[in-house]
Order: C-alpha cells, then structure tokens, then sequence
C-alpha cells in the first residue's frame, strides 16, 4: 500500500514538466543587450552587412562601367547627385563610386571575416591541445608560435604578394598564415587555468577521453575569450588588408576594397574630388568603430569577473 | 572475503623544478605519498585524515589514476590498477567514481545538469539510446534527492548543497562499487553537511557501496566511517577501527588531532587539554629522517630520528615507536 503511493509519487515527479534553465549564455546575452553603445554598433554592422549585400540592386550603375559623360571632368561632374544615378558621385575614371563602395564593402568585410574564422578555428584548436596535453608537446607547439611571430608578417605578406602575384587568395593565405599566432597563445593560457579545474578532473576521472575533453569542456569555456577576441581581430585584419592595398599591393582590379578606395580617394584630394575619399573613409571608420564597441559589449558581457 | 582495493606501498611522487634550472639538471622530488598499505572490503567505509597537505587527496587521486604513482594497488578481480593503460583502466573508471571537494567547481558551467549527470554513463555504457540516458538520470536525480524536472537547469542555479548532490548523481550513475570522496562536505554549511553525509550513508547502504571517505574534520569522519586510517606528511600513522580509534588513540598524532574537536558542551570543552602542536608541517620535498611525525612529537626521542617506525600492531595498526595514551606529565611538557 505504501509501497505503490511511494511509486505513484515518483512517477509524478518524474513526469513534471522540465524546468528550462539559465544558461550562462542567456545571461550574457542579456547584459550584452542592456549595453546600449553595443547595441547601436551591432545595428550599424548590420547595415553596413545589409548595404554589401543588397547594394548592387539599389545602384544604377554597375560597378565596372565608366560613365564617359562624366569621364575626365569628374571634378566637374562627378559630384554626389540623384539626377544621374552616382550617389556618392565618381572616381576619376568615371566608375560609380557607389557601386565600388558597395564592392569594397564586400570585399573588406570577407577579408576581416574570413581572417578572423581562421583564427578562431586554428588558433582555438591549436591552443586548446597545446594547453591541455602539456610538457613536450606544447612546448614545441608554442615555440613554432614564437618562430612565426618573430617574423615581420607584413614584410613577408608584402614579399608574397610581389612573388606570386596579387590575388585574392594569396591575400587571403597570407592573412591567414599569421593571424591565429595571437589567438593560440590565449587560448593556451586559458586553457592552462582551465585545465586543472576540478570538472576537468571529474571528467578524466570519469574516463572521458581527451579530445571530448578538450571539445566539450574546454572549448565551449574558452568561447567567452575568443568571441571578444575575434570581434577585435575582424577590424584588425580589415586594417591590415588595406594597408596592402592603400600600398598597392592588395586586391586587383577591377576588384576593390576600402582600402583601396581610400588610396585612391586621397591621391584625387588635391583636385577637388573630396566624396572620393569620404565615403570610402566613412563606411571604413563606422565599421571600424561598431566592431570595437561590439567587443566590447562582449567583454562586458561574458566576463565572469562582472558577475 | 577478498578485499575490493588492496594497496601496498603506495607512492606519488611529484618532480618539482627548481627555479632558474637548466632544463637537464635533475628535477626535485616532493614525496606526496609515501608507502601507503590498506585493505578496503566491499561495502566499507574508510576514513581517511590528516591536516592539510599529509597527501590525503593525493592518495585518493592515485587510486582513481589521475597522477602516476608506484606499488601496487590491486583490485577484487586480481588486477593491479596501478599502470594499467588508459584503455584497460577505462573498465575499472566505471567500478571507481570520485565525489569532489568544491560542489560548484567540480561541475562544467555550461552544461545543464542533465548533461553533467549523464556524461559518465554516455562514456561507459555506449549502447544506451538518448531517452534511456535521460530515464536514468531523473531516477539518479531524484534518488539523491533533487527534482528531476529541473534537469536543464545550469549548475549555478542551485546552491552548495544541491550542487554536491549533483556531483554525487554524476558519481553514483554508472553504479560503481567504490566512491572515493575526497573532502566532500567541507565547503558546505554545517547543517548541508550532516545532509549529505545522511545521503551518503543512506545510498551506501542501498547500493552497497564501498567508501573511501577523506576529510580534516574528524567528528564527520566518526560518523560514517568503519575503519579510519589517520595521515601524516604522506605516511600512515594509525589504522584501525573508528570505534578504538576514536576511544583509544594510541599514536601521538591522532591523539593531538582528537584534543583539537571541538565539543559542543562549553564545561567540557573547558576542562578539555588540547595537546599542541609545535611547528609547522615539514616540507614533504625533505621529509625528516626515521619517524616523520618526531619533529612536532612531544615524545620523540633519539631512535625516532634514525629508524622508520613500522605500521603494526594486529587490528589496531600504529606506525609509532612508542604508542600508548600520552601520560600527563608528557601533556604538562608539551603545553
């Protein structure tokens, strides 16, 4: 008789309906979303996404034909205007300054972007296993790290480009090569004090194997990190790449970045042609800005320090 | 009746680099665990103490082969655990599980308690399919007292004691036959302890569990414990059953240790002699010669320094050249 009351209250309980928890990640989100300054920036990114997206349909002209009326007298006629299609007006060649920008825009956003995935992937994943095996290992996966760094990157990435030509890919290569040397030393060092937390010990005690370790417990606890740490990278490899390309180096026609642009904009200054800079500049600097406040927003958000 | 564990000389030995070293020059060693030998039968609980750094979680972490060590620590089946390949030790991390000492450190942040729970099971008993996964670990959860509908909820969402409940359904769901629970009650609140040490018993005495249970605190040791085993600078000084232990300490140490409990009854508490210890532990990197107790022994004397004192003495072990209860003269010279 007990017995089966004691059994239908269990069955009870056990058939509740299930609590849904607070994830730290929730948690995180909502601090991120009370940071007002981090919210505007993520607005401003996702515009500025939105314009490299769908910009080519609202241009009128496409981004690689010169519009011979304006053509030579860009100073003259080239200015912003509604009437004939250039928004943001010409460059000297008489190419539609808003279409180029819309292409720069793309073009820069997936140099930042790309460069900063494969930091996130190899770096984390470098750094995680350099941290958690220890000893030998690490010490001869960091040393490589610290060979790699003392090179001058932007004297070998320059030197790439010379030798093998200027393209994207090489671009990207070279971005690629040298950006996760910073994100895997972090990641070691977390992962150092990570590693001798008591949970990692009751996993190994439980006799998960390394690499779960690493993946389900170590990584998701780095995440923090490493997602402020890539949104501060994006504008930092979008910085570099137009350095090369401001140098001349980087992207080749008719491809462009804001770099690029910038270049050219600041060589027709002189000329009275002043949107060719400004435009370029503005989308680069508000990008620039809402990937900084962004970061952070995430540092606000997910240090654990805070709580 | 075979013992489940049956260790003999049990060392962990720890290579301590010097400062400013050259990287081939021969590392120090700190001797955490120096010779440790017990007997654990089915079913039993083994109370292991000692003062902070006499290598109690040491030993409990070489058991369960987290840090190397050397002996021999050979289990039911005849199978020595120490060395054993991670592959062939995989079998026997499912018969070993280990409660651990801060409740919310020991369990990953961002996983929900479901996960937690579950992640010794998925290890160990592949063949389970999700929904069974998740059967078992509302039964666990709700065995050690914890609501089973809260099973997404994250670890910071419960308190110390929920927590260390937690950590006990992670240890207890692959039904292993020894838990080793190192300090298990000593971050919780005096009343969440006496909780837990309930749950503990209660759920040994169902499963019929084997317990080695490591704490400072003697007076939660008495309570669960069938055997005590009292550490010092990772030796064993006294072995023996709680009940002699406790009314008859024959070692000098264990009975410093005892005078040190406080009793909750202030006449008493003021009529108690503490004995005092003198000094500081010795550093375990240069362990004294003979007897590592005899520099804080208030009864030390020249054969301490130069011969190790073996453990004997039938069922009623002491590693002690002079054991016995400390005489009041001896008491009046120390204190």
């Amino acid at each position: 008789m007990i017995e089966t009351q004691k059994m239908q209250s269990l069955a009870a309980r056990l058939s509740q309906p299930e609590v849904k928890g607070r994830s730290p990640w929730a948690d995180a989100r909502r601090r991120f979303r009370r940071n007002r300054a981090a919210m505007v920036s993520l607005a401003v990114l996702i515009l500025v996404g939105l314009f490299a997206i769908f910009g080519n349909q609202i241009a009128a002209w496409p981004n690689d034909e010169m519009d011979f009326s304006v053509m030579g007298q860009a100073a003259q006629l080239g200015a912003p205007s509604w009437t004939n299609g250039h928004y943001f007006g010409t460059d000297d060649l008489g190419r539609d300054l808003f279409s180029r920008t819309v292409q720069g825009t793309q073009v820069s956003l997936m140099v930042g972007l790309i460069g900063a995935g494969i930091a996130v992937i190899v770096g984390t994943l470098y750094g995680a296993t350099a941290g958690y095996v220890g000893g030998r290992t690490d010490a001869v996966m960091m040393r490589a790290v610290d060979v790699l760094m003392s090179i001058p990157y932007m004297f070998v990435l320059i030197l790439l480009l010379v030798i093998f030509g200027r393209s994207m890919s090489m671009l990207f290569l070279g971005i690629g090569l040298i950006s996760w040397l910073d994100m895997s030393r972090i990641v070691r060092g977390q992962t150092l004090s990570l590693k001798h937390r008591e949970f990692i010990e009751a996993a190994r005690a439980a006799g998960v194997p390394a690499w779960r370790i690493v993946l389900r417990h170590i990584v998701p606890n780095l995440l923090g990190v490493v997602a402020v740490y890539a949104t501060l990278l994006v504008p930092l490899m979008i910085l570099s790449e137009s350095f090369i390309s401001f140098l001349g180096l980087g992207v080749q026609e008719p491809l462009t970045s804001w770099g690029a642009l910038i270049s050219e904009g600041a060589g027709t200054m002189n000329y009275g042609t002043l949107w060719q800079l400004m435009f370029p500049l503005f989308f680069f600097c508000i990008t620039l800005f809402a990937f900084f406040f962004v970061g952070d927003g995430l540092r606000d958000a997910l240090d654990p320090k805070d709580r | 009746m075979t013992p489940l564990i049956s260790a003999r000389e049990l060392r962990v030995t720890f290579d301590v680099p010097q400062p400013g070293a050259l990287p081939w020059s021969k590392p120090r060693q700190l001797h955490a665990v120096g010779g440790v030998s017990f007997d654990l039968m089915p079913g039993e609980t083994l109370g292991v103490v000692g003062e902070s750094g006499s290598g109690k979680s040491t030993l409990a972490r070489a058991l369960i082969g987290l840090v190397p060590a050397t002996g021999r620590a050979v289990w039911q089946d005849g199978t020595d655990l120490i060395g054993l390949s991670p592959r062939k030790m995989l079998k026997y991390r499912s018969e070993i599980q280990m409660v651990f000492q801060d409740p919310l450190a020991s369990l990953d942040p961002r996983m929900t308690v479901g996960q937690i729970i579950a992640e010794p099971l998925v290890t160990h008993r592949k063949g389970l399919s999700r929904a069974e996964v998740k059967t078992r670990v509302k039964d666990m959860m709700d065995r050690v007292g914890l609501l089973p509908n809260q099973i997404n909820r994250y670890p910071h969402e419960f308190s110390g004691g929920q927590c260390q409940r937690i950590g006990i359904a992670r240890a207890l769901i692959v039904e292993p036959r020894l838990v080793i629970c190192d300090e298990p009650v000593s971050a919780l609140d005096v009343s969440i302890q006496a909780q837990v040490i309930n749950l503990m018993g209660d759920l040994q005495r169902d499963l019929g569990l084997a317990l080695i249970f490591i704490a400072h605190d003697l007076s939660v040791v008495k309570h669960i414990s069938d055997r005590v085993l009292v550490m010092y600078l990772g030796r064993v000084m006294e072995l023996a059953e709680a009940q002699a232990l406790y009314a008859e300490p024959r070692h000098p140490y264990t009975q410093a240790l005892l005078s040190a409990v406080p009793i909750p009854d202030p006449g008493r508490e003021r009529a108690k002699r503490m004995i005092p210890l003198g000094g500081e532990l010795p550093s375990p990197m240069n362990p004294p010669s003979g007897c590592v107790f005899r520099t804080r022994c208030p009864r030390a004397q020249a054969v301490c320094a130069s011969e190790r004192p073996a453990l004997e003495g039938g069922a009623h072990l002491t590693a002690c050249h002079f054991p016995g209860a400390l005489t009041p003269q001896e008491l009046a010279a120390a204190g």
